[in-house]
């Protein structure tokens, strides 16, 4: 239940062992390399731009050829193989694909040019079937588009726009120039846009015709082509056909390369690997005959790198402390139970240095909340089942995934355990089924109550939770108060508002208001009365003249103070948006019934029991999934906003050491 | 005369359908803002798909919560089982205005969560990482269509008939 203490570990080796030391180190992924040595004379640093643009080209190539095997020849896999997490592979294997690679890259690389090839060929295929199209009205003329004509006849070859008809070309004609009659009209063939037509005229004459007819609209051809129209059409189906077959050739080729996926994979590791190593090697300070590494790493993780690379090499390896100044990143360690929501307080923001880490204390609430808000033992039992299944069936998933989960899972038990004190099973399926189909209502009696029955009991219990889980808040506050060594602080904002808020609470049960809410009265004795109102007026006073303790003008002060004891409104809201445990948990109860009601509704017999089973599925995944994403944001909320903001700053950088970024497998450690 | 003393029922059908109908009205106009940014987002990155989609169905909570009031009316009223109860005008009027809370708040906290929920979308398209902090910010919103439904719910439960 803690934040691991950090320490910083430097490493001065010689340069021989570079390489080795360098890789012992990524492989171990415990250290996060951050140096503080300046520039001077005597380390200078490596450029390793080159050789990390490169690895990197390379490992995007093997990605891309990856890419490409994917759409020709996909692999099998169902839709939860985002769970199943990275593949472990051997070492070995490992070694023998590094030591091919060249041989991989270079099949990469005709993957790649196969798809090139296929994405041109498939450029062309369009390019000729836009020709065929421009082509097709001309299909019925049995000469070349631009035959010459003969020694007196020329041969006009184009379209005019609109639905004309031959007499009406002609009528054009002779309206644009009437000395003009040695004209023949052929009409090749016409659609709504426009005619396509041959038109022969004297040779003579051929310039004044064209004229004629371009006054009406005739344009040639952009195309035009020394072939035969329908002869041309059928040589660029062939090349069409024959491109055809090449892309099919590509991609057989391509299919065939599906074994090699798994090489294509770890090559692309293997590159990425390099490429991260480079870019370490590029920072690192080196003489001539040495260099220095230096990071932060937990103190837990030191004996190991001290046995891992101390033991092996010749070199000084240098433990310390932390400066005060130095922030280094946060790595959390808790019990298995508590480290299911570790994602949670990462969202949120790590604690920063020497801060509390909130996640034990906040793993149990969390995970009551969410059972109360969503409160159906049912749904609680299929969270907490489907969770289990997956992380036994997926044991290789990523680790946040795996923590969400395991979370979710021990949500569904929590979840489990209120249905069963409130006596919802997919609300009230139990009770209307066998009064529907068997004639007698069966009643699973709660254990506890029914809230729908008795929602303001609820209401008491969740403000309840709420306070408790405020107070808690404030303790911890205090707790680090105390760490810190400021009593003062302790005292101010923390044991006076304990007094203030315990002191406003006990005048509060008493009170006709209370009563009327929790429909019950509470008697105090008058001893306890007076408490009360000591407390309070003890807190109220105190805050109001410690709370701006930190300036000297005495009215600004009360002033500062008046404002802090203003903040009991934001305690009042506070607590009232624990109410909503009570909302949730009703909405699940309330619509589950909706949904049994309407499938109750449908019939009986046979088919009513058939129809009472499509609408009950369909209903209650609906109503499981809204109220499951209602309950996960709204424990959340009353996490984030409610309980952090009493003691919880975060902004702690996440521990990100120098390991082996993979994308594909995972290699198997070396036995030391 | 007669025909207004008989309106009991009425109202309090009316306070059901308020809470129904704006409420739920509040729910279609917000998660229809924040599905317009969410389809905006997966035109460019679909594997942002669940966490959007997720975003896109908070601000759906309110209608839901019309509904939880609406049944509870209803059953309250007795419409459900068959039999209407007898309802006289005070009371019919009074579940009409414990119905209100949720249909008004339901109907403008809907529309706003939309808005912020579309803007969390555009957190989301930015820095898929913090959607922890991004889905914060529209549940702020719905505090207060709880709030309402808190109120509604009491009343309505607190009406004796």
């Amino acid at each position: 239940m803690a934040v691991l203490q950090m320490q910083r570990i430097s490493i001065c080796a010689l340069k021989k062992d570079r390489k080795a030391i360098l890789e012992k180190v990524q492989s171990m992924g415990a250290i996060e390399i951050n140096h503080v040595v300046e520039d001077d004379e005597a380390f200078g640093r490596m450029d390793t731009m080159n050789a990390r643009q490169s690895f990197d080209k390379k490992a995007q190539l093997a990605d891309q050829a990856l890419a490409v095997l994917g759409t020709y020849a996909p692999e099998k896999s169902s839709m939860l193989s985002s769970l199943e997490g990275k593949r472990l592979v051997e070492q070995e294997m490992f070694s023998k694909a590094a030591a091919n690679k060249e041989k991989i890259i270079a099949t990469a690389n005709r993957l790649v040019g196969c798809n090139k090839e296929i994405a041109e060929s498939k450029a062309n295929i369009l390019k000729l079937e836009n020709q065929i199209e421009s082509l097709t009205p001309w299909l019925a003329l049995d000469v070349p588009m631009n035959h010459p004509g003969t020694d007196n006849v020329a041969m006009l070859v184009g379209m005019m726009p609109g639905e004309l008809t031959l007499e009406g070309i002609y009528a054009e004609i002779a309206k644009q120039n009437p000395e003009l009659d040695a004209v023949d009209v052929h009409i090749i063939a016409s659609d709504r846009d426009a005619v396509y037509l041959t038109v022969f005229c004297l040779k003579a004459e051929e310039d004044a015709v064209e004229e004629a007819l371009r006054s009406a609209g005739f344009a040639r051809p952009s195309q035009v082509t020394d072939k035969i129209p329908a002869q041309l059409k059928a040589e660029l189906e062939a090349e069409i056909l024959k491109l055809n077959k090449k892309i099919e050739k590509k991609e057989t080729e391509i299919a065939g390369c599906a074994d090699r996926r798994e090489e294509l994979k770890l090559i692309s590791d293997y590159f990425r690997i390099r490429s991260e190593k480079y870019e370490v090697l590029g920072t690192l300070p080196q003489s001539q005959r040495t260099f220095i590494m230096s990071g932060y790493t937990t103190a837990e993780a030191v004996p190991a790198v001290l046995k891992a690379v101390g033991d092996k090499y010749d070199c000084v390896i240098d433990v310390e402390d932390l400066k005060e100044d130095e922030e280094p990143p946060t790595v959390l360690k808790n019990n298995s139970f508590s480290s299911s929501v570790e994602g949670v307080v990462a969202s949120y923001g790590l604690p920063h240095k020497g801060e509390f880490d909130p996640t034990t204390i906040m793993s149990f609430f969390y995970v009551f909340f969410f059972g109360l808000m969503l409160s159906d033992a049912a749904y609680g039992a299929i969270m907490a089942i489907v969770c289990f299944v997956l992380l036994r069936k997926y044991p290789r998933m990523s680790e946040g995934m795996h923590k969400s989960i395991k979370m979710f899972m021990f949500c569904g038990i929590s979840t489990l355990f209120w249905g069963v004190l409130f006596g919802g099973y997919f609300g009230d399926v139990i009770p209307v089924f066998s009064e529907k189909f068997f004639g007698t209502a069966v009643n699973i009696k709660e254990l506890w109550f029914v809230p729908l029955n008795d929602p303001m009991r609820l209401l008491i219990y969740s403000m309840l939770f709420g306070v408790i889980h405020l107070f808690i808040g404030l303790g911890i506050k205090g707790y680090m108060c105390l760490k810190d060594g400021k009593v003062l602080d302790f005292f101010c904002d923390v044991v006076l508002w304990y007094a203030f808020l315990t002191g406003l609470i006990l005048m509060l049960l008493p009170s006709d208001i209370f009563a009327s809410i929790a429909q019950a009265e509470i008697q105090f004795p008058p001893a306890v009365n007076t408490l009360a109102k000591a407390l309070a007026i003890i807190g109220a006073v105190g805050l109001l003249l410690m709370s701006g303790r930190s300036s000297k003008n005495p009215a600004l002060r009360i002033a500062l103070g008046a404002y802090d004891l203003y903040n009991i409104t934001g305690w009042l809201s506070d607590v009232l948006s624990y109410s909503r445990l009570l909302a949730l948990g009703l909405a699940t109860g309330v619509i589950a019934s909706v949904v049994n009601q309407m499938a109750s509704m449908i019939g009986s017999g046979v088919i009513g029991v058939i129809a009472f089973v499509i609408v009950f599925i369909v209903g209650h995944t609906l109503n499981m999934a809204i109220n499951l994403l209602g309950a996960y944001v709204h424990t959340n909320r009353l996490q984030f906003v409610e309980f952090f903001s009493k003691f919880y700053e975060g902004g702690g950088k996440p521990f990100e050491p120098f390991h082996s970024d993979t994308k594909y497998v995972d290699i198997k450690e070396e036995t030391l | 005369m007669s025909i207004w003393s008989d309106l009991g029922i009425v109202y309090a059908l009316l306070g059901a359908a308020v809470a129904v109908f704006l409420a739920g009205a509040g729910s279609a106009i917000g998660v229809g803002i924040a599905g317009q940014a969410a389809s905006g987002v997966v035109t460019e990155d679909p594997s942002k798909f669940a966490k959007v989609l997720i975003m896109q169905l908070l601000p759906g909570t309110q209608g839901i919560y019309g509904l939880l009031v609406g049944f509870i009316t209803l059953s309250k009223i007795g419409l459900l089982g068959g039999g209407a109860a007898d309802i006289s005008v005070t009371t019919g009027l009074l579940i009409l205005a414990a119905c209100m809370p949720i249909g008004i708040v339901g109907l403008i906290s809907g529309k706003y969560q939309g808005k912020t929920s579309a803007a969390a979308i555009g957190i989301i398209a930015k820095k898929p990482d913090q959607f922890g902090k991004a889905m914060l910010f529209p549940a702020m919103v719905e505090t207060y269509a709880i709030l309402a439904l808190l109120i509604s719910i009491l009343s309505v439960t607190a009406i004796s008939i």
